[in-house]
């Protein structure tokens, strides 16, 4: 494909994540097999077979190293491995294992390349590879890009079947009968005869011979798991208040911590007056960290209110501090100086849009918190120079190495342990908090601190979603669309990241232009670029990234379009798609909405599409206008990954994913004020509750033949189809989120 | 101060003032009971006051009424409360931050109302903040719990 060859140079070795070391050494340390983190901590009789599968006598532990942040990761982690190693699910333990090079993430590397993911080309494909082998050697442990299902899919399986096997090797040595005799089911080697040697009995002679890694993966026909309902092993525990999360985290001695730092972030505290704080009732210690001040004290709510009782004088913002001049930064962005990228260019733009008046439109999208739901909490305990951290963390790996540098110690003496998380959608990708308590805890004498940061303080300090805007200009001809040219401007969520995690960040961001650049649309003359504007507040990763936004401004000039052209939005789009599971996607969700059946008076249906994370969604949203204002009836979702690995889990992901991006298009934003959030807690920041939910209806499509994961893609159709249905219900185009600025909702 | 919690009494040293919810995970160690947002918009510190559902984050110990239930008491030790077994069927939970809370309202609920309306429970849940986006779930639960405890009245 023509698009490939247009990339410079510099935009070939980047991505999120950079490729410092050198690919070739980086390919010979790859095919090295990591360490296996497990091998370590065995005692006599134990096994490690692979760093997924522990064998101990009293149990078999499965390792699921991607972070459990409510999206059933780790249960479908353990699927995949106990689908191979024949071992049901209610007969393992899960545990998400030490953080090592072992746990990498090459799916998040290859999403990472300028190449569309429908783009299967040679170039394609060994861009990707070769990104595998920079990603395995930096031992990058992530959890996000939707990335869980395509990294495990082949790695786990494998992981169950190696460790099959070689438990078969130890049973056949155990008893003398060979291999070809031995079946394996229910956790453990079944004989000939009927007897049933347990695979924890088996553990001590695994250990002592050589892994089996010669295995060939099941046809699907023999699943027992995938694809079949299966009951999440951590639902009774969630319906009960058993659950322990990272803010549960309760030790021997433990003093609670509470902490204010600058609002106006990354700012610095010019000074502060503790006088009052320091004899309220529990309070153990006022203690200084970067940038701000702590207290220590015995409960939680005495140090968050003594905290509160401290008078602080906070410096500037290192960033513009107010909203008005963060979106004159990005007006002023659509310039040839800040373009950053322009994968797509198709046809010849420049000369269809002379030829006529172009339509043209501008659009803007908020920042937003990510706020999950359990405000963010780290428990540490420095002691005979060891640190332990208990936290809900998708950087393991990070949060070793940057609190061994806060604290001065080799990062081999700092051991995460991550809990169960409360929500994430990108913000336990940060761990400034972290850092924080560690020099809390550095004040505590060796006794165990857990810091809990109020939902204000959270919010002040959440690394926002992108502020961002587009601006489309396109022409119709003949009943279709001939022209879409779209420029995106936002600031690099990536540099504004890496920078914190302290890591170079180089070439193009292609999350400005990602869910844009990428979407399987021929439409004659075709460009997308991406324009860079200026660091502004800092920025993070939020569910779906670049997407979120651009999926918006994508789908709703593209809609405008088709208006124009007086076509039909979804028989254009399907007559503009060139890429087969992406046309079986919008064909699905067609049918499930009866779209282009009559609907009474005052309703009205809204389509978009978004190819993300490599997984083709299409969402049909349906609305009535009501005289208090717009109500959301009905969405239907189809949505092309490959393989659905359990139906109950894919669909709350679906719906979930729906609610996250409807619930912000209507209601939430971020905005800045003197350098600080203005939204800091949930009567504020507003998101959709159970009476504003609407039915949703979900289909997975298993047609292609890559593994894809589904925590994502389900966002970025969600806003644009509402916005696509509120236009055609009321001819009254949305083009600034939130939508509650314009209009009501009910 | 007296403090009667899942049917166990304590005898707390601790202020007036300071809110139930802090009272319960800091100083009781019952941790089910969630913080979220402290100012009763969210939800998952709901626990039940004689029966009622109340924000614990915004009631404090001193002007307790009456006997505290927390989800780790609504059920008998060992068994599920009808509600929290429809949970589980429906498998609800993404994250289960707010499911405590969730759960007891919907107990409150159904306590109050046991054959509400679709418009009764979109209301009463509506009080309750899910950021996982689990509420299609929930209706669906609440509507089992309902149909379960009606079953076992009749
Ligand atoms: S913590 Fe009480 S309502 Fe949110
Ligand atoms: S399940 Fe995560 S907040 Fe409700």
């Amino acid at each position: 494909m023509s698009r490939a060859g247009k990339i410079a140079r510099r935009t070939f070795l980047t991505g999120s994540i950079a490729t410092a070391g050198g690919v070739a050494f980086g390919v010979y340390m790859y095919r090295r097999p990591s360490a296996n983190p497990l091998a370590a901590g065995l005692h006599e009789g134990e096994a490690a077979l692979t760093p997924y599968v522990l064998i101990r006598p009293d149990g078999v532990t499965l390792i699921t190293p991607r972070a459990d942040l409510g999206q059933g990761a780790a249960h479908v982690q353990a699927l995949l491995i106990a689908e191979e190693l024949d071992i049901e699910l209610d007969q393992v333990g899960l545990d998400p294992g030490p953080p090592s090079a072992a746990y990498y993430n090459t799916a998040l590397s290859r999403e990472a390349l300028p190449f569309a993911s429908t783009n299967e080309s040679r170039l394609a494909e060994t861009a990707r590879s070769l990104m595998d082998a920079p990603i395995k050697f930096l031992g990058i442990q992530i959890t996000g890009g939707s990335t869980t299902v395509p990294d495990g899919w082949q790695k786990l399986r494998v992981a169950g079947a190696v460790a099959r096997e070689t438990l078969k090797a130890a049973a056949s040595l155990e008893t003398g009968l060979p291999v070809s005799d031995l079946r394996t089911r229910g956790g453990a080697v079944l004989l000939p005869d009927g007897t049933r040697l347990p695979y924890t009995g088996l553990a001590a002679r695994a250990a002592e011979i050589d892994p089996v890694t010669d295995v060939t993966l099941r046809d699907p026909s023999a699943w027992r798991l995938i694809g079949k309902p299966t009951m999440r092993s951590d639902i009774t525990a969630k319906s009960t208040g058993q659950q322990l999360y990272g803010i549960d985290v309760t030790l021997p001695g433990m003093l609670f911590a509470a902490l204010r730092t600058n609002p106006r972030q990354g700012g610095e505290m010019l000074g502060y007056d503790a006088s009052r704080a320091e004899t309220m009732r529990g309070v153990h210690k006022i203690v200084p960290v970067t940038g701000g001040v702590g207290v220590l004290a015995d409960n939680s709510w005495r140090a968050m209110r003594a905290v509160e009782a401290i008078r602080i004088d906070w410096g500037p913002a290192p960033y513009r501090p107010h909203q008005g001049e963060h979106w004159r930064a990005l007006e002023n962005s659509f310039t040839d100086k800040r373009r950053d990228s322009r994968l797509r260019n198709d046809g010849d733009v420049d000369a269809t849009l002379a030829s006529t008046t172009p339509l043209e439109a501008e659009y803007r999208a908020p920042y937003l918190a990510h706020a999950p739901l359990e405000p963010m909490n780290a428990t540490l305990q420095i002691k005979d120079g060891k640190v332990d951290i208990w936290t809900g963390t998708q950087i393991p790996r990070f949060v070793q190495k940057n609190v061994a540098s806060v604290v001065g110690v080799k990062p081999a003496q700092v051991h995460v342990h991550v809990t169960m998380s409360g929500g994430s959608f990108g913000h336990r990708l940060e761990d400034m908090m972290v850092r924080r308590a560690a020099e809390l805890a550095m004040q505590a004498d060796g006794r165990p601190v857990k810091l809990t940061l109020s939902r204000e303080e959270d919010m002040a300090h959440d690394y926002p979603r992108q502020i961002a805007m587009a601006r489309g200009r396109g022409t119709v001809s003949g009943g279709h669309v001939q022209a879409f040219d779209l420029g995106i401007a936002m600031p690099s969520i990536m540099r504004s990241q890496m920078r914190r995690l302290g890591m170079p960040m180089m070439g193009a961001d292609l999350q400005i232009v990602a869910g844009a650049w990428d979407q399987p649309f021929a439409i004659p003359d075709y460009r997308v670029s991406g324009y860079r504007a200026p660091d502004l507040a800092p920025i993070s990763s939020w569910r779906s990234v670049g997407a979120s936004t651009n999926g918006f401004f994508h789908e709703s000039f593209l809609d405008e379009l088709i208006h124009a052209a007086g076509a039909d939005p979804l028989e254009e789009r399907l007559r503009l798609c060139n890429h087969a599971p992406s046309r079986k996607v919008l064909e699905t969700v067609g049918e499930m909405s009866d779209w282009g059946a009559p609907l009474p008076e005052g309703r009205a249906r809204g389509i978009a599409f978004c190819l993300s994370f490599g997984t083709p969604c299409a969402e049909v949203v349906e609305v009535t206008v009501t005289e208090s204002g717009i109500r959301i009836d009905k969405v239907h979702v189809a949505a092309e990954v490959g393989r659905v690995i359990d139906p109950v889990n894919f669909e709350n992901q679906v719906q979930g994913g729906v609610i996250w991006g409807l619930g912000h298009a209507i209601l939430a934003e971020t905005t800045y004020d003197d350098g600080m959030a203005e939204q800091r807690n949930f009567d504020s920041f507003r998101f959709m509750r159970m009476y504003q939910c609407p039915e949703i209806i979900v289909r997975g499509l298993e047609n292609d033949s890559r593994v894809r994961g589904i925590g994502e893609p389900p966002v970025p159709p969600a806003a644009p189809a509402l916005a696509n249905a509120i236009f055609a219900a009321t001819g009254i185009r949305l083009r600034q989120m939130p939508f509650v600025r314009d209009m009501d909702f009910v | 101060m007296k403090l009667t919690v899942d049917g166990t009494e304590h005898e707390l040293d601790i202020e007036t003032d300071m809110p139930l919810l802090w009272v319960l995970r800091d100083e009781l160690g019952l941790t089910g009971v969630k913080y979220g947002c402290g100012i009763a918009e969210c939800g998952a510190c709901m626990v039940h006051i004689d029966g009622q559902a109340v924000h614990s984050c915004q009631t404090l110990v001193g002007d307790v009424w009456g006997e505290v239930t927390t989800i780790h008491g609504l059920a008998a030790p060992g068994t599920l409360h009808a509600v929290q077994a429809a949970w589980v069927k429906h498998q609800v939970a993404q994250c289960g931050y707010c499911q405590s809370g969730q759960i007891m309202q919907a107990a409150a609920l159904l306590a109050q109302t046991p054959d509400p309306t679709d418009q009764e429970i979109d209301d009463a849940m509506s009080m309750n903040l899910c950021r996982c986006g689990t509420y299609p779930r929930i209706r669906a639960a609440v509507r089992t719990a309902a149909r379960t405890l009606q079953e076992g009245t009749q």
